[in-house]
Order: C-alpha cells, then sequence, then structure tokens
C-alpha cells in the first residue's frame, strides 16, 4: 500500500515535471472564446456546462479545437478546406454502392444519408435493445454490412470505416453530444469511467492526469485538450488521414507505455462511450482537423 | 494509385463577367515521397502528382510542378479571373501516368 | 558502448556531420534558385510569404506567396532533404499571382520563395517556421 502510494506520487512528479505552465510566451493558453462556425452557417459548440455527471470534476468542457493553432482551427471553417471531406465524398459513393450477396447499398435500406443518418451520430454509443448490448456506429456498420448486405465487415480502424463513420458523423454536424449513461448502458459506462481513472503502462498516467488535471498545459511541445470525441472522425496533419475514435485511444494509452486495448474491443467500447459523455452538450464536430 | 483518387473542388456557380474568384481545390493521393521505408527497411517508391493545372475555357490559370514536400492529400488555394461564362478545367498528372480530371462550370451573374 | 578511442572518432564524425549537414542543405537551395534565374540578380520586395511561426506539424503546414506581376515563383525548403517544394506558373487568367499550399518539413528551417516578374527580373523572401516534435505520437 505504501509502495503503491509513493509509486503514485511519482507519477504525478513525473506528469507535474512534463507540464509548462501557459504562460509563457511561445505556449501560451488557448483562446477558450473564439468561435467556429462552419461554412458561414454552422455554429460549432466549443465551449458549455460540463454535464451534471462532472460534477466536482470539471466545471466547463470545451472541444479540442479551441487547443489547437490558428492555421488548423481556420481550415476547419471551411468543408472545401478540410481534407476529411473527400473521404467523406469517397464514403458517399460506398454509401450508393451495391456489395454483397444481397445486392444492396447502404442506400437501399437508408435512402439518402442526410436524412436517416440525421442525429444518429449524437447519440451513439447507444444501447441496441434488439442486440442486448451496447453498440457504437461502427458496430453497427459491420452489423448492416454482414447481416443485411451478405457483405465482408469492414476492418474497424481502416480507411472505408472511418471515411463512413464521418460520412454519418457530418449529417450530426451542429447538434449536441447526447450519449445515454444510464439505463441499459450505465454499466458498460461505469466500467469506461473506471478505465479513464486508471493509471497505466510504466508512465503510470490515466486518461484523466493530462486531459482532466492538465488540459490547456503542454507535454513537451503538445498542447494539451480535453480528450474529447465530439470531433472524430479527426483528420490528422501527423498521418494526413482519418482516425477513428478507437485508434486514437490506443494511440494514448501506448504514450504511457502500456500494452494497449484493442480497437473494437469491449474496453475501448465501454471507454467510447464514457469520454463521449464527459462531451454531452458540445457540438458533434467530425470530420474535424487536429493535430 | 488510379484507385481511390478523388478531386473535390471548390468554384463559385456563377460570377460577374470579368471578376476575380477564389478556386479551392483538394485530392486524395498519398504522395509518397520515395523517402520513407517499409518495415523490412526498403525504400518505399516515389509515387506523388508531380502537377496540378487549371484552365478556363483553354487559357492557362495556374500550371504547378510538384514535388514530394507536398502534402498527402494536397491543397491548393488561388484566384483566377473569370471573363465570360464557360468551364475551369483542373487536371492532376500522377508519376504512375494516371490523370484525374475535374471540370466545374461558371455562368454568368 | 563503451568509450574506445574508435568510438570517441566516430562519436566526433557524426557530431562534425551534423554541423555541416545544414550548410550543405542551403547549398541545395541556393542551386534550386540558381537553377531557376540563370545566374541573375535576385531584389528583394514585391514578395510576400504567409506561413505560421509554428507549424502545428510538420507534416501539413499551410504556406502561401503572393508576388503580384510574377509570372512565376518557385518554393523551396531550405532544410528538407530535397530543397524543391513547388513551381506555380501563372497564366493569362491567374487574377492574383498568388497560390496557397501545404507542405512537408522535415524540421525547423527557412523557407524561401523566389518570384521571376514579367520584366524577367526576379524577387525573393524567406520565412523561418519551427516545427516542434509533440510529445503524444498516438
Amino acid at each position: 500500500m505504501n509502495n503503491k502510494l509513493l509509486k503514485s506520487t511519482l507519477g504525478t512528479l513525473a506528469i507535474a515535471a512534463a507540464m509548462t505552465v501557459g504562460s509563457s510566451a511561445v505556449f501560451a493558453g488557448a483562446d477558450l472564446d473564439k468561435k467556429l462556425v462552419i461554412n458561414g452557417e454552422t455554429e460549432i459548440v466549443t465551449r458549455t456546462a460540463a454535464p451534471a455527471h462532472l460534477d466536482g470534476a470539471l466545471d466547463e468542457i470545451f472541444s479540442g479545437w479551441i487547443f489547437r493553432k490558428d492555421e488548423t482551427q481556420t481550415a476547419q471553417m471551411d468543408d472545401f478546406d478540410n481534407p476529411g471531406m473527400i473521404f467523406v465524398d469517397i464514403a458517399q459513393d460506398a454509401w450508393n454502392k451495391v456489395d454483397g450477396s444481397e445486392g444492396k447499398s447502404c442506400a437501399s435500406c437508408h435512402g439518402a444519408a442526410e436524412e436517416s443518418m440525421a442525429g444518429v451520430k449524437a447519440t451513439y454509443p447507444k444501447w441496441n435493445e434488439a442486440a442486448g448490448e451496447v453498440r457504437s456506429i461502427d458496430m453497427e456498420v459491420n452489423n448492416c454490412r454482414t447481416t443485411r448486405m451478405g457483405a465482408d465487415a469492414w476492418k474497424l480502424t481502416g480507411g472505408k470505416m472511418t471515411a463512413m463513420n464521418a460520412l454519418i458523423t457530418l449529417q450530426s454536424r451542429g447538434m449536441p453530444v447526447n450519449v445515454a449513461i444510464d439505463g441499459p448502458a450505465q454499466s458498460m459506462w461505469e466500467r469506461g469511467k473506471e478505465m479513464y481513472y486508471t493509471k497505466t503502462g510504466q508512465l503510470e498516467m490515466s486518461c484523466a492526469n493530462c486531459h482532466e488535471d492538465n488540459y490547456d498545459l503542454h507535454i513537451r511541445a503538445d498542447h494539451l485538450s480535453q480528450g474529447q470525441t465530439n470531433g472524430f472522425p479527426v483528420y490528422r496533419l501527423k498521418n494526413a488521414k482519418l482516425n477513428g475514435v478507437h485508434a486514437r485511444f490506443k494511440g494514448c494509452v501506448r504514450d504511457t507505455r502500456a500494452q494497449t486495448y484493442k480497437p473494437g474491443s469491449e474496453d475501448f467500447l465501454a471507454l467510447e462511450l464514457y469520454v463521449a459523455s464527459r462531451g454531452n452538450g458540445l457540438s458533434v464536430e467530425g470530420p474535424s482537423i487536429r493535430n | 494509385m488510379a484507385s481511390g483518387v478523388k478531386p473535390r473542388v471548390k468554384v463559385p456557380k456563377t460570377a460577374a463577367a470579368g471578376s476575380a474568384i477564389t478556386i479551392k481545390t483538394l485530392i486524395s493521393h498519398k504522395m509518397e515521397s520515395g523517402r520513407r521505408k517499409d518495415k523490412e527497411g526498403n525504400f518505399i517508391p516515389r509515387s506523388i502528382i508531380n502537377r496540378f493545372t487549371c484552365e478556363f475555357n483553354g487559357q492557362s490559370v495556374i500550371d504547378v510542378t510538384m514535388e514530394p514536400a507536398i502534402s498527402t492529400n494536397p491543397f491548393f488555394e488561388f484566384d483566377a479571373t473569370v471573363p465570360e461564362a464557360g468551364e475551369f478545367k483542373f487536371t492532376w498528372y500522377d508519376d504512375d501516368g494516371d490523370v484525374y480530371e475535374a471540370v466545374k462550370a461558371v455562368a454568368m451573374a | 558502448m563503451e568509450l574506445t578511442r574508435r568510438n570517441a572518432l566516430a562519436i566526433g564524425a557524426g557530431a562534425f556531420a551534423a554541423t555541416i549537414l545544414p550548410f550543405q542543405a542551403f547549398a541545395a537551395a541556393d542551386e534550386a534558385i540558381a537553377a531557376f534565374t540563370g545566374g541573375a540578380d535576385v531584389g528583394e520586395g514585391g514578395i510576400t510569404l504567409t506561413s505560421p511561426e509554428i507549424a502545428e506539424n510538420g507534416n501539413t503546414v499551410p504556406v502561401s506567396v503572393d508576388a503580384p506581376g510574377a509570372v512565376s515563383i518557385i518554393l523551396l525548403a531550405a532544410g528538407n532533404p530535397d530543397p524543391a517544394v513547388a513551381t506555380a506558373n501563372f497564366g493569362a487568367l491567374a487574377a492574383k499571382q498568388s497560390v496557397a499550399m501545404r507542405i512537408r518539413l522535415a524540421g525547423s528551417q527557412d523557407i524561401v520563395a523566389v518570384a521571376k516578374m514579367a520584366d524577367g527580373s526576379f524577387v525573393k523572401t524567406a520565412n523561418a517556421i519551427k516545427v516542434t516534435i509533440g510529445g503524444c505520437g498516438g
């Protein structure tokens, strides 16, 4: 017990040493009031009061957009500057394309994505009563593909799935994230919360150490956000492609020098649900642009 | 690289004769620089779009020679004069000989 | 590693290579400029390069260059393994001699733009860009 306490103190000190205060000229804090309007018409809530379940943890929640540099922020204000939108176009072609043994496309059942998918992303992950489980958008897409279309499941972290997720997400852009945390989803949500506050890896860092305790500070050259997922899928300047939530989680957990959970695993699904719920009230923003 | 390459172009649908408009273009392309190595340590061969052109009714607006230092999913923004109604033609030339095209019509406002 | 005489020499040689490398890169950029200008004198003014002081990520850095009256502009990243980035040739229907693009930078360095004007003269400008390596490779 003493040993454990000592370890955790050392871990906290290490983190504190890695953070720099946000007041230096080079590493200035974010302009928390900056406004994001996409295409001059879609207003995005990037700052709002934290949902009730974060009482005592956070007062306010911020989109990751707030913490990016001016050029990156500006690029997200026009869908013709946002490279993530190319993949939405590609997914739109896939939406209309017949695939699999049943001779169906997504459009065969769901019609125009603009109508049938409006508002969908805002509530996911959510409990699927018929399946008796919590499902992510990606799980629903693969379920459609395998059971209704007779097509192969897409790789969860692959380009096709992330692009389709972006197309579906786009139809909820500007709507508030509103993920249910009670009822049948509650146990998964609790599991995700437990993970969020559990230290992992040789660095002994939890999600909360960076994204709750130290957001808007810098860890080396990285300007820490709150780790919100309302902007996913994100087009990262770093790898120049759309990235899904699980792939990003994997990167974070790996950076604590831990064996990571698998993208698509129930562990990451629980974390996806919990982290999404921390953004309840922010606008769905994807596909966004991040570093 | 012919598969999965998708252009995306922003051109206003209408313009006043002789006015200047802003054009934005994106195209999905990995722009493999030739300097990266695969898991076995071998260089991945260069495969980029090496030229981008924009013409309006056959007259040149811009002609860009592109090198491997252009980012993945190349983006260009520039301004064009629209003398009359007509068509913008955008062309991207791939190292492998493939040519990708997009056409956008502009009417007089 | 045991510090033997041979290892010490190897370290020294590595350090020496690291010091001269930037100069080699600048030499390559100068060669590229000379190839573009044909060795003509290069002036200043009349060309504007817009770039971030600190790039969010070196893989995708937004830059734009504007040289009113230019027929073509060459853009170079002096610190890249190959400094050439792009050459823009403006046609009769270019409303401005200006272009924005996203480029790759191998590290903190100067980017250089040289414009060839309609009268055959050349002007040049350069900006320093810092490229940071973040803590979160994610």
